[in-house]
């Protein structure tokens, strides 16, 4: 890959579950071809993979009719991945789960993705889009950076 | 297009002579995964089975919706006085469960006999 230029790779997905593994082999192959560790492609696959069921789930409210994008953008030592739905943003910031309040059904178990995406990249945030469309969540990871 | 899970149930002896039952899962765990993570879990005999073993040997993916339906588990099993470990994770999803705080709930192993062992 250049030195210099951002390379990009774009992939649309329909609202349903499962095609976040679409995205997920993607965003693994462009990171392997940067030269990411396997450690670090394993964590940027369940990003992306929780971010697109966000955005298939929650954003698009499962309406086969919309699509998620999915926007990879390699640069020399970083690669951005945005997630673009046609939802309204998330309204809150991720918190990090409580296993004890989930455990006594004090907490939903679900509700996890957020914090998971949060835990395992190098920066990541929400976006809300104006007008409530075309809300998105642009997550990065760095090639200098160790988990 | 997620990947059916399947489930099966195994009956094994611990070298310290307990029994255990090991449930072991095969494709995705996902939010899919209802029947074949709980309902398998909840089709096993409450009063005789109190040591558990859950093997994602061949589980490739686990998402944050499958993670849900092995707490729901757990709190089902602790609940009924049941002890549960799991092993086979690789070890992503070893830091994954790690870092939501199952670990605090379900031993992890590396493989069967070192879970085996420790029962």
């Amino acid at each position: 890959m250049s030195e210099k230029k951002t390379t990009t790779v774009e992939v649309r997905l329909p609202s349903r579950m499962g095609f976040e593994k679409v995205a997920m082999s993607t965003a693994s192959a462009v990171a392997k071809l940067m030269g990411f560790p396997d450690d670090r492609v394993e964590d940027l696959k369940t990003a992306v993979a929780e971010a697109c069921i966000n955005a298939i789930e929650h954003g698009n409210r499962l309406n086969e009719k919309l699509s998620v994008g999915v926007v990879l953008s390699a640069g020399a030592d970083s690669l951005e991945v945005k997630v673009i739905d046609d939802g309204k943003g998330m309204q809150k910031q991720p918190s990090k789960p409580d296993i004890d309040r989930k455990m006594h059904g004090e907490e939903d178990p679900r509700g996890m993705g957020m914090f998971l995406i949060q835990a395992l990249v190098d920066e990541a945030e929400w976006v809300a889009g104006s007008g409530g469309k075309a809300s998105y969540v642009r997550l990065m990871i760095r090639l200098d950076k160790e988990a | 297009m997620q990947s059916e899970t399947k489930s099966r149930v195994d009956q094994l002896t611990s070298p310290a002579g307990h029994p255990v039952t090991v449930l072991r899962y095969e494709g995705d765990i996902a939010s899919t995964s209802k029947e074949a993570v709980l309902g398998t879990y909840q089709a096993l005999p409450k009063n005789a089975v109190k040591l558990i073993l859950l093997d994602f040997t061949k589980v490739d993916y686990i998402n944050s919706s499958g993670i849900a339906l092995v707490i729901q588990l757990l709190m089902e099993a602790t609940n009924a006085g049941q002890k549960v470990y799991a092993f086979g994770l690789s070890p992503h999803f070893t830091k994954v469960f790690t870092m939501v705080g199952i670990t605090k709930y379900a031993g992890l192993f590396p493989g069967q006999a070192e879970a085996l062992a420790a029962l």
